[in-house]
């Protein structure tokens, strides 16, 4: 049992892709219409906000730190993108969207700052900065909402608007995936957040700056949050103060299925995109075949800790092999 | 400096009046020293003389606040990490620097991987080539691709060591890198010490062990609290001067032994075994008795201590406590039959190294003091006190907290823990490993006491003079299994040492 769990976790990966297949397979003989094209899209189109926000998320539990207030932040920046569209109709679409990411990444700077340079522990400060930015849009907002008459058309149109018969949301997060691969690959950025999230005193030694490294890390988690807030508000075509609430750890549970380590170090881009499409595509399928939303909660949560036992066998050290190899094991005591 | 060093080259690193303050306190006052190029300085003092403040102020983790360091006789500061690399000090560090999920290679040059192409990327072929290349040098194969999680200690030295070769180290700081390898894999070191050294880099090497000072370095430094002490060739001193040197008083390395006659068998271990890492191991421990347990690092000593201990449940065979059988299958158990284990490594496994002393001391035994938190201060601070004189533990006050303190009174907590369990056996695995030579002397005077008051004792440790200086019988052990079993009297170095490496005739011989 112990050596196929720990078979498992190496090829978690391929593993989960086939979940996802099967599970995506089995829903479709139930409701064939589940696996129709057009279905398939949606489910696409459902998953890219909950891919990219992973995506920034692993980076930051990679370094050991988590990221409580993306939703909030996405919230904020997304109100904030609404009611600036609101106010001016005119402004074109691709400079709201660099509003919002700006904002965004000046909410997760602030997070970045308190964490790196203040040296502030991470679930402490964005579990104070999540309240803080969520009361904010309700400050702004006045509690009411933006709804989509007081939305040009261009503003709401966007994300679902298609490009090579893919919606723009679809291009967005695969442009978001294809970056952050690089990133965690190919730059020494991303190396280095692996290394402080392994060993945070020995990242030192070698001449890496944590603190600058830990504020960019929540400074792109910020960017992220930003960015998905106004295509959040648009896809939607609302706006209000309790916006994506609790989504922050849907968007957890997305890297931790993917096989992030919650204790740094280790997670990938394949991880944490499949352990989005997982999430996504339970929440899509299981009310086509009529299962209860309240068991929908249960089973995410299930599988977040068959993924969590996983992950531990994975990780813990087998048994030194002291004894030589050669020699037959004297198994009868 | 009235250095006496044969080599003729001129100094490489010189430094002069360093000082370092923490909050007041003085961790190195005026130090000076230097070495030059191809020369193996070996850096000597005691557990807090400021050999590890002095490698952290050299590798610009800490800024001097006083003095001058001087490369190649260019006045230098290195205001980070990255600049003492960039300028050819790199250390390879006590705790070894390493990533367990990356790559061998990408741990070599990790923070400065080789980039290529547009845009910019790490380019790894290259990266795993010149890895391999450094290797082949040093002629150690290792696979590069594997994960630095997946190897031994030595092997994690090794990549260190690439590392250090990679930067085109003018000066490599090796810190006790001897500490937890096997005979084998320490003359690999010295090999690779040797090739630097020819390559005309210098070495400072850190030790607490002087027969590897002497095997390995040619000239020394020593410190003591702080201060320069004196430094020379190590052609002109002996051992004995360098201790008195080091400790400012004469210590006899004797070993504060009682000679006195075993009791009847106390705790009796037959046919233990577990599926992969030991094999019919079976021995006996007698009342006042002090049983040595010697072999290379990695022979399965320590998971036969732990498995006694109820920590491995794989374990199986007979354990009997005065002649009953018992049946340890958890640590409390453990306790409760009066056997105390102190690990290794007591960072991770023995003490709490956030809590003030007095609550490591008594945290084994809290069920017994009493349930209310108010009535137990007092008696807490009681316990506390009574083990911690005993052990000459030096701590300002009971409520400092563990971490404070030096690596051998951090020692001393764990041990006066484990006493306050008022155990029958205790084991004792590698209780000197890495402390200075007076809390060494403290340690072993206490395992005299120990044994004096009727207690037995089981004495995991690599250290060849103590295992024979100590203990009343010694069982060897090679790969998971007993090679022989010596009494004092037939115990030799010679005979001790050719067991622990696979030599001589097995007890149980396994074709």
């Amino acid at each position: 049992m112990k050596h196929l769990i720990t078979h498992l976790a190496r090829q978690r990966e391929a593993l989960l892709a086939l979940v996802i297949v099967l599970l995506t397979c089995a829903v479709g003989l139930r409701a064939p219409l589940f696996i129709s094209a057009s279905s398939l899209h949606n489910l696409l189109t459902d998953s890219t906000l909950l891919i990219m926000l992973a995506l920034a998320q692993m980076f930051v539990i990679i370094t050991r730190g988590i990221d409580l207030s993306v939703a909030s932040n996405l919230a904020l920046s997304g109100m904030m993108a609404a009611l600036l569209a609101a106010k001016m109709p005119t402004l074109p679409v691709p400079v709201i969207i660099l509003v919002a990411v700006s904002i965004g990444l000046v909410l997760g700077l602030l997070n970045g700052w308190l964490i790196g340079y203040l040296e502030l522990p991470p679930i402490v400060v964005t579990l104070g900065t999540m309240s803080v930015y969520r009361g904010l849009v309700f400050v702004l907002s006045g509690g009411a909402w933006v709804s989509s008459h007081h939305m040009p058309p261009a503003f709401i149109a966007f994300p679902l608007s298609q490009f090579l018969g893919m919606t723009h949301l679809v291009w967005i997060a695969l442009g978001v995936i294809v970056l952050t691969w690089y990133m965690a690959r190919y730059t020494r950025y991303g190396r280095d957040l692996y290394a402080i999230g392994n060993a945070p005193t020995s990242a030192r030694y070698v001449g890496i700056n944590s603190a600058q490294r830990l504020l960019m890390v929540y400074a792109f988690s910020g960017a992220m949050a930003g960015l998905c807030g106004y295509l959040w508000v648009a896809r939607y075509a609302v706006a209000y103060s309790e916006i994506a609430y609790g989504f922050e750890f849907t968007v957890i549970a997305a890297c931790v299925i993917g096989g992030v380590s919650i204790a740094g170090g280790a997670g990938t881009v394949t991880g944490a995109v499949l352990g989005g499409l997982f999430l996504a595509v339970i929440n899509n399928a299981l009310p086509i075949i009529k299962v209860s939303p309240f068991w929908q909660s249960a089973l995410t949560g299930l599988v977040i800790l068959s993924a969590v036992i996983i992950n531990a066998r994975s990780n813990r050290k087998a048994g030194r092999q002291i004894l030589p190899l050669h020699l037959p094991t004297r198994s009868a005591a | 400096m009235s250095s006496t060093t044969t080599a003729d080259s001129p100094p490489v690193l010189r430094l002069s009046g360093i000082s370092k303050r923490f909050h007041g306190i003085v961790a190195l006052n005026n130090v000076s020293l230097c070495v030059r190029a191809g020369e193996v300085m070996a850096l000597i003092g005691e557990n807090g003389a400021g050999k590890s403040t002095l490698v952290k102020t050299l590798t610009g983790i800490y800024q001097p606040d006083d003095g001058a360091i001087e490369l190649a006789g260019q006045p230098v500061s290195f205001g980070s990490p990255q600049a003492a690399m960039d300028a050819g000090v790199t250390a390879v560090h006590q705790e070894t620097v390493m990533f367990d999920e990356l790559t061998v290679a990408e741990n070599i040059y990790i923070g400065r991987q080789p980039r290529h192409g547009f845009p910019p990327r790490i380019n790894w072929p290259l990266i795993e080539a010149e890895a391999e290349k450094l290797f082949a040098r040093l002629e150690v194969s290792l696979p590069v691709r594997t994960k630095v999680k997946d190897l031994s200690v030595a092997q994690r030295h090794f990549v260190e060591i690439a590392r250090a070769l990679s930067q085109q180290a003018r000066v490599v700081i090796m810190d006790e890198p001897t500490a937890s390898l096997s005979r084998h894999e320490i003359h690999e070191l010295y090999r690779i010490v040797g090739q630097l050294k020819a390559s005309g880099t210098a070495v400072i090497f850190i030790s607490h062990k002087f027969d590897e000072i002497f095997a390995v370095a040619d000239s020394y430094t020593v410190l003591r609290d702080g201060c320069f002490v004196a430094a020379g060739s190590l052609a002109e001193i002996d051992e004995a001067r360098l201790v008195s040197l080091m400790v400012g008083r004469n210590i006899a390395q004797v070993f504060p032994k009682v000679e006195r006659q075993a009791g009847a068998p106390l705790l009796e271990v037959a046919n233990f075994c577990h599926p992969s890492e030991f094999d019919d191991v079976s021995f006996t421990v007698r009342q006042g008795e002090i049983l040595g347990f010697y072999g290379l690092v990695g022979a399965g000593r320590s998971e036969v201590m732990q498995a006694l201990f109820g920590l491995t449940p794989a374990a199986r065979g007979t354990v009997k406590l005065n002649g009953q059988r018992i049946h340890v299958s958890s640590a409390s158990e453990a306790i409760a039959h009066g056997i105390a284990y102190v690990p290794e490594d007591r960072q991770h496994q023995g003490a709490h190294l956030s809590l003030p002393i007095v609550h490591n001391v008594t945290l084994p035994i809290l069920p017994g003091i009493g349930f209310f938190l108010g009535g137990r201060g007092g008696a807490e601070t009681a316990i506390a006190r009574r083990y911690c004189e005993q052990l000459e533990l030096k701590a300002s006050h009971f409520g400092q907290h563990v971490s404070e303190l030096s690596g051998g009174n951090q020692q001393k907590v764990v041990l006066a823990k484990w006493l306050a369990t008022a155990p029958k056996v205790i084991i004792l695995d590698e209780p000197t490993k890495g402390i200075d030579i007076g809390s060494k002397a403290a340690v072993h005077r206490f395992i005299s006491e120990l044994v004096g008051q009727g207690l037995s004792v089981i004495l995991v440790s690599s250290e060849l003079p103590e295992v024979l200086g100590m203990a009343d019988r010694i069982v060897v052990m090679h790969q998971g299994r007993i090679q022989r079993t010596f009494s004092r009297q037939e115990a030799t170095p010679e005979n001790v040492v050719a067991a622990a490496s696979g030599a001589g005739h097995t007890e149980k011989d396994a074709a």
